[in-house]
């Protein structure tokens, strides 16, 4: 819309883009390691479930999500991978890496194989840090991009501004 | 130092199945065999190069080992130094500088290791060695006996470059196409270690109230010792 | 609409056929060979039904596979090399990732391993313990299988049930342990800590809700005559083909091998003073797969009934030194993994971290057999293959 580029989008309006966008997120069906399994309790386990938050449903492909969630290690085998995936989204979208191997590389620092974190690769909106990090601890994570995308300005992402990171925790 | 515990029992003889697949291999193989050893009751039986094909044919038809557990190498080149025994340094563990080889002994740097195993009742192991000379890295392959070994094979070669003649396609199977060099040897630095050396186990300051208890199970799972500590 | 460059009518070339020579055509069947060449399909690394990063090149003809060659190696994280650099208290935390699903079990070999080195034995009490945390790291890992066969093959519930019944079981461990996986919980020459209060009675509950899951299970998967047709007689493995593979574990047992190393190998942990038994199924197909899985599930939560009333009491630790240093040598010590048969080898040259650890792993073998699995079948049985075989990326790749 030329009220987005242009920076002319009246405050209701921007207001229930961002009220809608936050409350129903896409996030991309996809985990890399032991990450993954406690992204899978979360999202699909009735215990910590996370639907109730909006973050439904979970798109195989990346061409309709607006959430990517990097969960386990990134190999540099897979790291092209990701990065075309991420490339493939759709603006505006978010990413939130999971677990220290997502953050810095954890555990596998000195590996030959393995990229110390995705944010060499792609730009990271939240860390989650754990090993696994607890349901819960994802869960804070949605919370927090969801407080940030209800305060975010269309305009300014539009032109390319990026803001610092939340940390989780 | 006089912390370091030593294994005071014998290491146990073969066990009765090992001891069987001992003397038939022997009858079988009998100058192929370099060297023979017990380890905690399985039997290694370390075997020329020639006929380290003919060994598993050996396995596989006369002692009915029909299932292949794996197939690795071993580099016995001691690990670069990077730490110093006693030093303090406590970044990555001092492992000792000569060039000693185990069970079986060995020839050289480089060895082929496999173990292939019975799934009958009374389950038999046979663990299998061999040399390979540094200047001539090749070995029979294995894929016509156990099929498995394709993938094993391709571990082997990537990792440490041994080339298995007879396999239908040496290529990577872990690392991408573009990767050079054979990680697991032991002349392949870990460079991230290189750039930022770990820095090891930090002091651990004791909570205030604390009685720093040495018998205490210690609340650092990751074996944290405490500072000053002589090791 | 494009419009073709007909010539006016008038330009018409005479036709010199006779069309009395193609009358036969007209009564026959038109039967003709279509000369169709093969697809390359790539299931990459990024798909909902390869359980992780596998990738899979598979060529088809038509609907049906060709060849079909696994591409691996999107999660290699060098363990072998990182071992080479860290002391045997940092290659337990490390090592539980490498089946992330049933963490507990991985590390188990591993720390029998340096315990045989050093000729020391854990206390029976923590024999007990670490038994008793493998079998539920079993049941969780299963039941997680059971329900995501059940989705794979086209049904969603049973994985809600599967996830809903595992979180029971890592309450449990998560009591115990501090960790719902990756517990990090064994130390050489035991355990690290004790039960909590009221963690018997817990468990028995969880695990006789466990058998009522089962028999949901039954009800809901094994009989349901849509999950018959899909995995029965699909992807049938060969006993003989299977263990020269190095196929192991229950897909093995499923083929009809009658093999189970916590009866058969070396003595490890005290399934030789449990009553329990070995199941297996002659068919070797998916199908076989899921119901030794559903039996073996059944068979753990009996087994850890037996030792919640056959605990003794006693210490949890056997005397080591502060700092372990493994003494020269070199063992190997494989044990039933949930996926298979997961074994360490074992160098050590006397220092605080071993000198090689070859890892060997369930799924790695488990999975070489794809190649010649998919051939001939039909492209949504490979998802049935794929998910009856049950890896974990982390457990091929390591």
């Amino acid at each position: 819309m030329g009220l987005v580029s242009s920076g002319k989008t009246p405050k209701p309006l921007q207001h229930l883009l961002n009220y809608s966008r936050k409350y129903s997120l896409w996030m991309f069906q996809w985990g890399l390691a032991c990450c993954a399994i406690e992204m899978g309790a979360a999202l699909a386990g009735p215990r910590y479930d996370v639907m109730r938050l909006g973050v439904i449903p979970f798109p195989a492909s990346p061409r309709q999500a607006d959430l990517i969630v990097i969960s386990g290690t990134v190999t540099d085998k897979m790291a092209p991978a990701i990065k075309r995936l991420y490339e493939q989204m759709p603006d505006p979208k978010y990413v939130i890496s999971m677990g220290s191997c997502a953050n810095c590389g954890g555990p596998y620092w000195d590996s030959y194989s393995v990229t110390k974190g995705v944010d060499q690769i792609i730009p990271v909106d939240v860390y989650v840090p754990g090993c696994p990090p607890r349901p819960e601890a994802f869960i804070q994570g949605i919370v927090l991009l969801q407080q940030r995308i209800m305060s975010e300005d269309p305009a300014e992402r539009w032109r390319g501004v990026t803001r610092e990171p939340i940390v989780v925790g | 130092m006089a912390d370091s515990p030593v294994a005071t029992e014998e290491v146990p003889a073969l066990r009765e199945q090992a001891a069987d697949a001992l003397t038939r291999l022997q009858a079988e193989l009998d100058d192929a065999i370099v060297e023979h050893a017990g380890m905690f009751g399985d039997v290694v039986v370390r075997v020329r190069r020639d006929a380290w094909r003919r060994s598993a044919q050996v396995c596989k038809d006369g002692l009915g080992c029909d299932y292949l557990s794996f197939i690795a190498g071993i580099d016995w080149m001691p690990t670069p130094a990077v730490v110093e025994e006693g030093s303090g340094d406590t970044s990555a563990p001092a492992q000792p500088k000569d060039q000693t080889y185990g069970v079986a002994g060995s020839d050289g740097r480089y060895q082929l290791l496999a173990l292939v195993e019975s799934t009958r009742r009374q389950s038999w192991r046979v663990i299998l060695k061999t040399d390979l000379p540094d200047d001539d890295l090749h070995a029979e392959s294995w894929v016509s006996l156990y099929p498995g070994a394709d993938w094993h094979e391709r571990e082997a070669w990537e990792m440490y470059g041994f080339v298995f003649d007879g396999h239908p396609s040496l290529r990577h199977l872990y690392l991408p196409s573009e990767f050079e060099g054979h990680p697991l040897r032991k002349d392949y630095p870990l460079l991230a270690r290189e750039v930022k050396p770990w820095p090891g186990l930090v002091d651990v300051e004791p909570m205030p109230g604390e009685p720093a208890d040495d018998d205490a199970p210690t609340g650092t799972e990751t074996g944290a010792i405490e500072a000053g500590e002589s090791a | 609409m494009t419009t073709t460059n007909l010539p006016p009518p008038g330009d018409l070339p005479e036709i010199a056929v006779d069309p009395a020579a193609f009358r036969h055509l007209a009564d026959a069947q038109v039967n003709v060979e279509l000369d169709t060449g093969d697809m390359v399909l790539n299931i990459g690394p990024q798909h909902p039904a390869t359980h992780g990063t596998l990738r899979l090149v598979v060529r088809l003809d038509g609907e049906r596979v060709v060849s079909a060659d696994p591409i691996i190696g999107y999660m290699h994280r060098g363990y072998e090399k990182l071992t080479e650099f860290r002391t045997y208290p940092q290659i337990t935390t490390l090592i539980n990732r490498i089946d992330w699903l049933s963490s507990f079990a991985n590390e188990v070999p591993f720390i029998e391993a340096a315990e045989h080195l050093m000729a020391i034995e854990a206390p029976p009490r923590a024999q007990y313990l670490r038994t008793i945390l493998t079998e539920l790291s079993r049941i969780a890992t299963f039941l997680l299988f059971l329900g995501e066969m059940g989705l794979q093959v086209g049904a969603i519930t049973p994985a809600f049930y599967g996830f809903r019944d595992r979180e029971y079981v890592l309450n449990l461990i998560e009591a115990v342990t501090g960790g719902r996986f990756h517990p990090n919980f064994n130390r050489i020459g035991g355990i690290k800590d004790d039960l909590p209060w009221g963690w018997i009675s817990e468990c028995r509950g969880v695990m006789n809700k466990t058998l009522a899951s089962c028999d949901e299970f039954d009800d809901l998967v094994v009989g349901n005559p849509i999950f018959q047709k899909r995995t029965r007689s699909i992807g049938i493995i060969p006993r003989e083909l299977g263990a020269a593979y190095g196929v192991s574990g229950s897909n093995l047992r499923a083929s009809g091998v009658d093999w189970d190393l916590r009866r058969d190998g070396p003595k490890y942990l005290v399934y030789d003073e449990l009553d329990w038994q070995v199941w297996t199924h002659p068919d070797g197909d998916s199908f076989s797969r899921y119901w030794v899985r559903l039996q073996e599930t059944r068979e753990s939560a009996r087994m850890v009934l037996q030792m919640l009333d056959q605990m003794p009491s006693g210490p949890l630790m056997a005397k080591v030194p502060r700092i372990i240093k493994v003494p020269e040598g070199e063992v190997f010590v494989n044990t039933e993994n949930p996926l298979g048969e997961m074994g360490y080898y074992v160098i050590s040259k006397g220092a605080t971290g071993p000198f090689r650890t070859k890892i060997r792993s369930a799924s790695f073998s488990n999975v070489s057999i794809l190649p010649w699995l998919l051939r001939g079948v039909y492209v949504p049985d490979i998802v049935t293959i794929l998910a009856s075989l049950y890896f974990i990326l982390g457990d091929i790749d390591r």
